[in-house]
């Protein structure tokens, strides 16, 4: 390590130690904010029983995608709760589900923006290139340091790994909507907010799903690490049986990530699939709950 | 300033790096092919004028390539033109603020896109109201106008169905009903029927120029099937390498092309079916004026005989049909008097065509009469009779 000519470690140790000397007060602030916001998230998942939340899941997942989905839904999560994994699950799903919402928050608009403009499109590529490509780990540290141990560093290194695809799909989403279908919005009299909200959004949902779906996975993966920080869940048991080199431990907290990931993948991925290649139960929900086709009739007749 | 509906004046559309470099080039006098190997620019459109007339349909005509379907979006800027004036019932679009411009594009033109450019996640319906709903109609008013659109086309039983449940025609009666719903003076539709089949292509022809005929609009149409424009277009301008190279009526087109590539167009049509009795009339029937007293039988006889012709028309000095003469009746007549007179009353009767009546009509007719057929303008002013004879040289010239 002595014979280093350009030493970017430590300018980078005094960056970031100066940040925490300076505004310390401010990053303090910050992660109570994402504190209690993922607090909150994870009291509304633990409020209802187990069985309720269950009965949620498999209700989405018949709604979203069939009958032979909601029984591997019912059955994953009964093998975790069998197995004792509940608690656990219910806090990673927390983590994840407050990390993939602050990337949303963040990565669909800037994906929009950059959609705009191409020189925000060329200037943030690199740096999603970095996000997505620098080792997981080396996050937890600055992070750690700015944030102290806990859920904080966990979720907000969760958030910078997991945002790009949110960022990209969107950014690329817009960009390849039908050039006909912008025209036709813009010689309809679509100003640029009517645009994006009636045109290019609603024509890049699958796209933008399709993000949505990598975040929340990448959000996944990387809250089981986020555990080295002491973000809690399935990580601490997943880091246990590292630890304890307890194989048998490994594969139970393993398997309930495994289940957990497959859920919330296909159910995300049913958002982003188009009406006509769903199944036919969708299509028995969306006429049982159409109300539009009767005021139609009533507006028709003569006033 | 030309009177019209839409006044185009010297339109640019330079696509590339320095588009005031390349009109400038062009202005000198460089051609495309050089300006884009030298500076990397490319001419869409190049210093076109034209105008369109309230309630005509103007096809536009032309190769892929040629600048038709540019030319139509900068007449509606969704291009933004280089240089020259675009206006629409007199205001210069090319100028307008943004504002301004939107408000046009919702109140006043709509549009018809080849691959019809429905969103996908909307119903029918919903497609149909989608300019009403962008110029911020309350959803039970725009319902019920797009319902009385949808009407129109044909497809008032579809509107709860999503786009491609439908055939691509029924497709694109949605794109017109789009169109139709905001109520615009002007419609521009791109090669709206090009994507359709022949016979659903007819169709829609059908539909829209019963459209027309229900509600005259000005429609600008950009085509590359030359049927297609002559059957729809009032006038047709032919677009080739991004200049707008001859405007006219579809008969001016056919009996003048400018050039062998406005020619090309035609050739694989059967233009006859386009001709008018006032194009078929030949110079081989002779005429004789009612010069204030009715014409000499044995002068009308004596000339039939030299020309070697069986008939011969008999006009007053108004330019009024008398009737038909032939050589045997005007020799009768001499043998009878040599002093008679061609009188009305011994001129056989004859129902002229009018100058504007379709082959088809005129061929009817000669297969009823034994003689030539006059033809007469408006005013009833004779102009001219057509003989068997002229017909079919006329068709011979044309199919070769």
């Amino acid at each position: 390590m002595n014979d280093k000519t350009l030493d970017l470690g430590s300018w980078i140790n005094d960056a970031v130690q100066g940040l925490l000397d300076n505004h310390g007060g401010a990053f303090d602030r910050a992660g109570q904010l994402v504190a209690g916001f993922s607090e909150g998230i994870e009291q509304l998942l633990m409020l209802p029983p187990a069985w309720l939340l269950i009965a949620l899941f498999v209700a989405l997942g018949l709604w979203r995608i069939g009958v032979r989905f909601a029984l591997f839904t019912a059955a994953a999560f009964v093998l975790i709760l069998l197995t004792g994994f509940w608690e656990q699950t219910l806090v990673t799903l927390g983590l994840t589900l407050s990390a993939t919402l602050i990337s949303l928050v963040l990565g669909v608009p800037l994906g929009i923006w950059a959609a705009r403009s191409d020189r925000v499109a060329a200037t943030i590529r690199p740096a999603l290139d970095f996000m997505q490509t620098m080792p997981a780990f080396v996050y937890l540290i600055p992070a750690a340091m700015l944030f102290g141990l806990g859920r904080v560093p966990g979720i907000l290194a969760t958030v910078i790994f997991a945002m790009p695809p949110a960022v990209r799909l969107t950014n690329l989403g817009i960009r390849q909507v039908n050039r006909e279908l912008v025209e036709a919005g813009q010689a309809f009299g679509c100003n640029r907010r009517q645009l994006l909200f009636k045109v290019q959004l609603p024509n890049a949902l699958p796209s933008i799903m399709a993000g949505v779906n990598q975040t929340i996975m990448m959000a996944l993966s990387m809250v089981i690490i986020a555990s080295m920080v002491g973000a809690g869940g399935l990580g601490n048991d997943v880091l246990a049986s590292i630890q304890r080199l307890d194989i048998g431990l490994g594969f139970e907290s393993g398997m309930a990530v495994v289940l957990l990931a497959i859920i919330l993948d296909r159910i995300t991925e049913s958002f982003g699939t188009p009406r006509a290649q769903r199944g036919a139960l969708r299509i028995w929900f969306d006429r049982l709950f159409r109300t539009r086709s009767p005021s139609l009739a009533k507006t028709q007749e003569p006033s | 300033m030309p009177e019209g509906k839409i006044v185009v004046e010297h339109l640019y559309k330079v696509f590339g790096p320095d588009p005031q470099q390349a009109i400038r080039l062009l202005e000198q006098g460089l051609d495309k092919d050089r300006i884009l190997a030298e500076t990397g620019n490319v001419i869409g459109v190049c210093d076109v004028s034209f105008s369109v007339q309230e309630g005509e349909i103007f096809v536009l005509m032309g190769l892929s390539g040629s600048g038709k379907s540019t030319l139509i979006r900068l007449i509606n800027r969704l291009v933004e033109p280089t240089a020259g004036a675009v206006y629409i019932d007199g205001q210069d679009i090319s100028t307008l603020p943004e504002a301004k411009l939107i408000e046009l594009r919702r109140r006043d033109m709509s549009m018809v896109f080849q691959s019809f450019a429905l969103m996908p996640g909307r119903t029918v319906l919903d497609n149909a109201a989608f300019g009403l709903e962008v110029a911020g109609m309350p959803r039970p008013e725009r319902e019920a106008k797009a319902m009385a659109v949808l009407e129109q086309v044909g497809l008032a039983g579809f509107a709860d169905k999503f786009p491609h449940e439908l055939s691509g025609g029924m497709q694109q009666r949605v794109g017109l009903a789009r169109a139709l719903a905001v109520d615009p003076s002007l419609i521009i539709m791109d090669e709206a029927f090009s994507a359709l089949d022949p016979l659903k292509r007819r169709e829609m022809q059908d539909v829209l120029l019963e459209l027309q005929r229900q509600h005259r609009r000005t429609i600008l149409f950009v085509s590359h099937d030359i049927e297609e424009a002559l059957r729809i277009g009032t006038r047709i301008g032919i677009m080739e390498g991004g200049r707008l190279i001859q405007v006219g009526t579809p008969q001016e087109l056919i009996d003048n092309p400018v050039n062998d590539y406005v020619r090309n167009f035609f050739d694989a049509v059967d233009t006859s079916r386009y001709l008018t009795a006032a194009q078929l009339t030949g110079d081989d029937v002779p005429m004789f004026v009612h010069n204030g007293q009715a014409p000499r039988a044995a002068t009308v006889c004596r000339l039939l005989e030299e020309q070697n012709k069986a008939f011969g028309i008999v006009v007053d000095e108004d330019n009024q049909l008398r009737g038909l003469i032939s050589r045997e009746q005007a020799a009768q007549l001499v043998e009878e008097d040599q002093t008679a007179r061609l009188r009305t009353e011994t001129l056989q009767e004859v129902e002229p065509v009018p100058a504007d009546a379709p082959l088809e009509q005129v061929i009817e007719r000669l297969v009823e009469c034994p003689g030539p057929v006059p033809v007469v303008d408006e005013a009833g002013h004779y102009c001219g009779a057509i003989s068997k004879t002229a017909v079919l040289s006329q068709l011979k010239g044309g199919q070769a």
